[in-house]
């Protein structure tokens, strides 16, 4: 009889949440000290600030079309100078923040989730559906990404969405380009997982696959999920603004960082006006640069296995 | 081995198959093609036109005849340009490899020495220096720096040309000619070697992370030998071992071209011809270059996996 006993003392001694909060805080304390981590951290929330907030204590937000100031270079009215309509451009560089940031979060949250399910369904289920899914994410991993996110970006013109629109077609967009890899990093830890002695105790309690799947698998692979939805945000702010660059994202006049460089495109304004088309360009590199380093920072926390 | 490559190879069929039909129907799917799209030709005509190259007939009828086409080795005919898709990438095809060629014996020269000497010295300066530089090798949208370095050596300081294969008007032969090539090349090439050091360096780097700390070092060490033949000789045969799967997918960016880069640079390879094609709604072209690149995918993941379970004895198949 004294077994059974030790097993619900130990059980009480160590609550769930208890133990949950304590490694989450143990990993945040980790974090703090990696110094390139914490300043990329520190980048991204500035970034943000930034843009959602920056555009509102601008005297040019409502980006109005002034003839008179058109393609002035920087100046202490006008930081960033303004483009051809007389628009500032730096009020316009926040503005389109907005935008790549909400596209890269959105996009990433959207293949997250996606890759996520499918992942937990095809690991635990395997058979008939694992054989589905994962093919669907071998065909998807066959097929050049460029070309096919060109094509759905051409689909998009040719049927005449609403700019508007687009962007949220953009961020599907991304996130079928997405989900693949998700989904098998998940699938391939779930095969561990699933015959685990706690996911034994699950089947012998008796409990529903629900409960199975999302009470106690999901949990076990959020450490891992967190860190690719960090790096991931970084790769579809990169996909965006090539896609936006090209004329197939995100069109004006809603701004992105990718359709700002567009004006990269015209001879005169590449030569004569950078100021038009770098500080968008600058403002991507370092927001992808800061979320990587704070991506790796938290693989060394929460991955250790992968940990160099 | 026999039976797993033949179940190998009968996956990729099946694999490309399905490519082959989603890259079809999603291509013709986009409403507007080139006939539609030019606008000197009159209605009869375009009928006319639509039912040489078989545009009026049934999707499905048209797929099972591009599909057959396809396994003759026939990609299709280019409407744009009255060619052949074959004949095209034929020509296009080597300028591609050309930048890719030297692109990547680059990137894996600089990614095994500066991987080799950052294992060596991790947690150094140095080391550090290199796993940022590597971060933001790896965050650099590849439009954008390679206008910002036109910008620079072109226009700015015009060091180097602003873009494309040869001088325009150019009839150098020989040496020139390749003097003249190299010169446009430099550009292009090490934006590449940029975009891809980052991720390769760090796979070197933990690679020789873990073969250092192995007993066959030490004992290398203890026989005396010099620190640079333990390292490059010893060491790095081993640490080099995994890096063979990562051959086969080099396969579709070596003859795959760049869509970003050579558009950026104006180079007549591959990928500018997909762009260029891309304007005029070229669907042959376009769909031939899409199925293209994916067998060259999926062929260079077969001779991955096989070169991964030659190479070592362990993997069973």
């Amino acid at each position: 009889m004294s077994i059974p006993t030790t097993t619900t003392h130990t059980a009480r001694a160590r609550s769930p949440v208890e133990a949950s909060s304590s490694l989450w805080r143990q990993s945040i304390r980790q974090l703090s000290k990696n110094k390139l981590a914490v300043s990329g951290f520190i980048f991204i929330i500035f970034m943000f600030l930034i843009c959602f907030i920056g555009p509102l204590f601008s005297p040019y937000a409502d980006n109005k079309i002034n003839p008179a100031m058109m393609h002035k270079p920087p100046s202490m009215k006008h930081w960033l100078g303004t483009d051809l309509l007389g628009r500032d451009v730096l009020t316009r560089l926040l503005q389109a923040g907005r935008i790549s940031l909400t596209v890269g979060l959105a996009s990433m949250a959207l293949s997250m989730t996606i890759g996520t399910i499918l992942g937990i369904i095809s690991g635990y289920y395997r058979g008939i559906v694992d054989q589905i899914i994962m093919r669907t994410a071998d065909l998807l991993f066959t097929i050049p990404g460029l070309p096919i996110l060109f094509i759905m970006g051409a689909l998009m013109s040719e049927w005449k969405v609403p700019t508007d629109y687009r962007l949220y077609l953009v961020m599907l967009m991304l996130s079928i380009i997405g989900w693949p890899g998700v989904a098998r990093l998940v699938r391939s830890q779930m095969l561990s997982l699933r015959e685990r002695e706690y996911m034994q105790a699950a089947v012998v309690l008796g409990l529903r696959d629900r409960r199975k799947l999302f009470h106690h698998l999901l949990p076990n692979v959020f450490p891992l999920l967190i860190v690719i939805a960090t790096l991931s945000i970084g790769g579809a702010i990169l996909s965006e603004s090539v896609l936006s660059f090209f004329g197939l994202g995100v069109m004006p006049p809603t701004p992105t960082w990718g359709n700002m460089i567009d004006a990269a495109n015209n001879v005169i304004d590449f030569e004569k006006r950078p100021w038009l088309w770098i500080p968008p360009g600058l403002a991507i590199f370092l927001t992808v640069i800061a979320i990587n380093l704070f991506g790796d920072g938290l693989r060394d926390v929460l991955d250790p296995k992968q940990k160099k | 081995m026999r039976t797993y490559l033949l179940r190998r190879c009968l996956y990729m069929i099946m694999i490309l198959l399905g490519a082959s039909m989603l890259i079809f129907f999603l291509y013709s799917l986009t409403p507007g093609d080139y006939v539609d799209n030019n606008m000197n030709l009159s209605e009869q005509r375009k009928a006319e036109l639509r039912e040489i190259h078989g545009l009026d007939r049934p999707i499905i009828e048209r797929y099972i005849n591009w599909m057959a086409n396809i396994f003759k080795g026939d990609f299709g005919y280019s409407l744009a340009q009255q060619r052949s898709v074959i004949d095209l990438f034929q020509d296009y095809i080597w300028n591609s490899f050309l930048l890719a060629v030297v692109a990547t014996f680059f990137t894996w020269f600089f990614a095994v020495v500066i991987g080799v000497l950052t294992a060596y010295k991790q947690y150094s300066l140095f080391d550090t220096l290199v796993m940022i530089g590597i971060f933001a090798a790896m965050s650099i949208p590849s439009f954008f720096i390679g206008l910002f370095l036109i910008k620079v050596f072109a226009v700015d300081l015009k060091l180097l040309p602003p873009g494309g294969m040869i001088t325009t008007g150019s009839r150098a032969v020989g040496w020139e000619y390749i003097k003249d090539v190299l010169h446009h090349m430099l550009l292009p090439v090490a934006v590449m070697v940029m975009l891809g050091v980052g991720s390769l360096t760090r796979y070197f780097r933990s690679n020789m992370l873990d073969v250092i700390k192995q007993d066959y070092v030490r004992t290398a060490r203890a026989k005396g030998l010099k620190e640079r033949s333990v390292l490059f000789r010893h060491a790095l045969k081993n640490a080099m071992l995994p890096a063979i799967t990562l051959v086969g997918f080099e396969l579709p960016g070596l003859f795959g071209g760049s869509i970003i880069i050579e558009k950026i640079f104006n180079w007549p390879g591959i990928g500018q011809l997909y762009m260029q094609s891309f304007t005029v709604r070229d669907y042959p072209l376009l769909m031939g270059f899409t199925m293209f690149i994916a067998i060259l995918t999926v062929i260079g993941t077969l001779i991955s996996d096989i070169l991964y379970h030659t190479s070592d004895p362990r993997v069973r198949l």
